[in-house]
């Protein structure tokens, strides 16, 4: 069986972003980029069920310029087999993204795709329900667990209340949520070895998908600051300010 | 306009953040009919005819709703979507899973988690983790937006909406519910708490979350985790908060043996007032904290519960 692993080139999660001056958007000139955690996830589950001897190929797909080629090498050392990037410039919403993904998806005819449950940068948790939307396929989203069970899969999800199991006919989609595994440190010569991995490389524009966009970025804005309060020395003046200054408790 | 809200709840109460994003829904402005799909839901449909500020009612209740699959309720939603400019639900995990599967449906980008509403096609949304908030316009036909429900205020529930029954039945058959293993507690849902005590990995292990135990029942507060408690094992991870768990802005958040990583922080920093119990004084958490103790928790936990 094979997997697809759809990836995304985001800032380190350690950065703290700075909005530039003008408003326009965050300032990622010289920030440090890394694979999105969730998707590094993601590529760890398809490794692990590649090693499990129930998935043949573990393919990694990004949709962006030529440096997300950088993180599908990134997936090619974990043990992805091969990469696709599609090629574009442009900062795509999530449906044209997923519509990409939904042209890949028809080429590889893969049994199960698993995306990060959501990106760090933009935060929106939507393209795995729309790729499983545009290819019909069932989905396991915010998954913990998945297992393979003939030709279903179970993916045990996070929920509100604490966890939910589902049964999905396979081709599925799921998406990974951080308990689902620790991944791996890509070795020293696996990383070599991953630069001689095939990487296609497909024009976006190649796929005749109508890539106009959806949503106009107005502006971007630094949240409120909080202001640091004071520290109190005892218990007795915590309850107390809590009381009578701050009024929360009674 | 007319505007679609999905209603929240687990076929007997309907969930508070519903009122919630009704609020949002009237910061848009327009006809409001809230949605109800589930299974043996009639008491959800009796108080969703009561939320105000809503003129209808949909009532679906069929087994293929019961479990709220987003393969069947997304056809649903989109086949009731064709009378409707705005559809809409709460960002919890029922609604974020289904909802950008109906945008897909219908051809339409979501806008993710709104925090405000500035007209009927602009939104402002946290990214990055909450350290940058974006106002974004949405150029589709048909809005389909999630909202984060610590942005508005509730609305009351004196209303009087009209019931209408749907009896379309929409069943993908292509997944199926196998279990729930839901976390048991009398305590006030996180989400909806007006306090809220987090334990984090200075903690150290499950069994010391007892220690929150007596001041939360003191305060009748819920008791959240940071992601690092909840990866140690100390506490299951339907209690966590920040970016990738739950978004609590409660009147009151205490952080215990939290540090205050950016993840974290998104998760609580709309809170209104923040107090921080750490014994390192030089973690983050009290760069946000109005008030802070630089304190062992071990000592400081007890104490705190004997003085309230």
């Amino acid at each position: 069986m094979k997997i697809l692993v759809p990836i995304k080139r985001v800032i380190d999660y350690n950065v703290k972003v700075r909005v530039k001056p003008d408003n326009s958007n965050v300032d990622l000139a010289n920030v440090k980029m890394a694979i999105n955690p969730f998707c590094e996830i993601a590529v760890e589950e398809a490794v692990r069920l590649k090693e499990a001897g129930v998935a043949t190929e573990v393919i990694a797909v990004s949709v962006g310029n030529k440096s997300c080629q950088e993180q599908l090498r990134t997936a090619l050392a974990l043990g992805a087999d091969r990469a696709i990037q599609i090629e574009t410039d442009e900062n795509l919403d999530s449906l044209n993204i997923a519509k990409l993904l939904q042209k890949i998806v028809e080429e590889e005819q893969p049994q199960l795709v698993i995306l990060g449950k959501q990106a760090i940068d933009s935060d929106n948790n939507q393209t795995g329900q729309m790729l499983a939307a545009l290819t019909g396929m069932p989905q396991g989203t915010f998954a913990s667990e998945v297992k393979i069970d003939g030709d279903k899969v179970n993916v045990t999800r996070e929920i509100d209340g604490g966890l939910q199991t589902l049964a999905l006919n396979m081709p599925a989609i799921v998406t990974t949520d951080l308990r689902l595994n620790e991944p791996r440190y890509a070795s020293l010569p696996n990383i070599m070895k991953a630069k001689r991995k095939p990487l296609d490389v497909k024009n976006a524009a190649d796929f005749g998908i109508d890539l106009s966009p959806r949503t106009k970025l107005l502006k971007v804005t630094p949240p409120a600051e909080r202001q640091a309060g004071i520290v109190v020395e005892t218990i007795d003046e915590l309850v107390e300010k809590l009381k009578n200054e701050a009024k929360v408790i009674s | 306009m007319s505007i679609l809200v999905f209603a929240e709840h687990d076929n007997s109460t309907l969930k508070a953040e519903t009122l919630k994003t009704v609020a949002a829904a009237q910061a848009i402005g327009g006809d409001i009919t809230l949605l109800v799909a589930g299974y043996n839901c009639q008491s959800v449909v009796d108080a969703a005819a009561k939320v105000n500020g809503v003129s209808k009612v949909l009532a679906a209740d069929n087994v293929a709703y019961e479990h709220q699959l987003a393969e069947n309720v997304s056809l649903l939603v989109t086949e009731l979507a064709a009378d409707y400019e705005h559809i809409i639900a709460t960002a919890l995990t029922t609604g974020k899973n289904f909802m950008p599967r109906v945008a897909a449906l219908l051809d339409v980008t979501q806008i993710s988690d709104i925090i405000a509403v500035e007209s009927s096609d602009t939104f402002v949304r946290p990214i990055y983790a909450g350290n940058a908030i974006a106002t974004v316009q949405s150029l589709d036909s048909k809005k389909v937006i999630t909202v984060r429900s610590t942005g508005f205020d509730a609305v009351a529930t004196d209303g009087n909406a009209e019931v209408v029954a749907i009896d379309t039945v929409t069943d993908a058959g292509n997944s199926s519910h196998v279990s729930d293993e839901l976390t048991k507690s009398e305590r006030p849902d996180l989400g909806a708490a007006s306090i809220v005590i987090s334990g984090g990995r200075g903690m150290q292990n499950g069994d010391n979350f007892k220690l929150l135990d007596g001041i939360a029942d003191k305060l009748g507060a819920a008791i959240g985790a940071s992601r690092a408690a909840v990866d140690a094992g100390f506490v299951p991870n339907d209690m966590q908060v920040g970016q990738t768990g739950k978004i609590v802005a409660p009147d009151l958040y205490i952080a215990v043996g939290i540090s205050g990583a950016i993840q974290h922080l998104a998760g609580m920093k709309d809170s209104k007032i923040i107090v921080a119990i750490n014994k390192d004084p030089e973690a983050p958490i009290f760069q946000v904290a109005d008030y802070g103790i630089v304190a062992d928790l071990f000592d400081a936990l007890p104490e705190l519960e004997s003085k309230l």
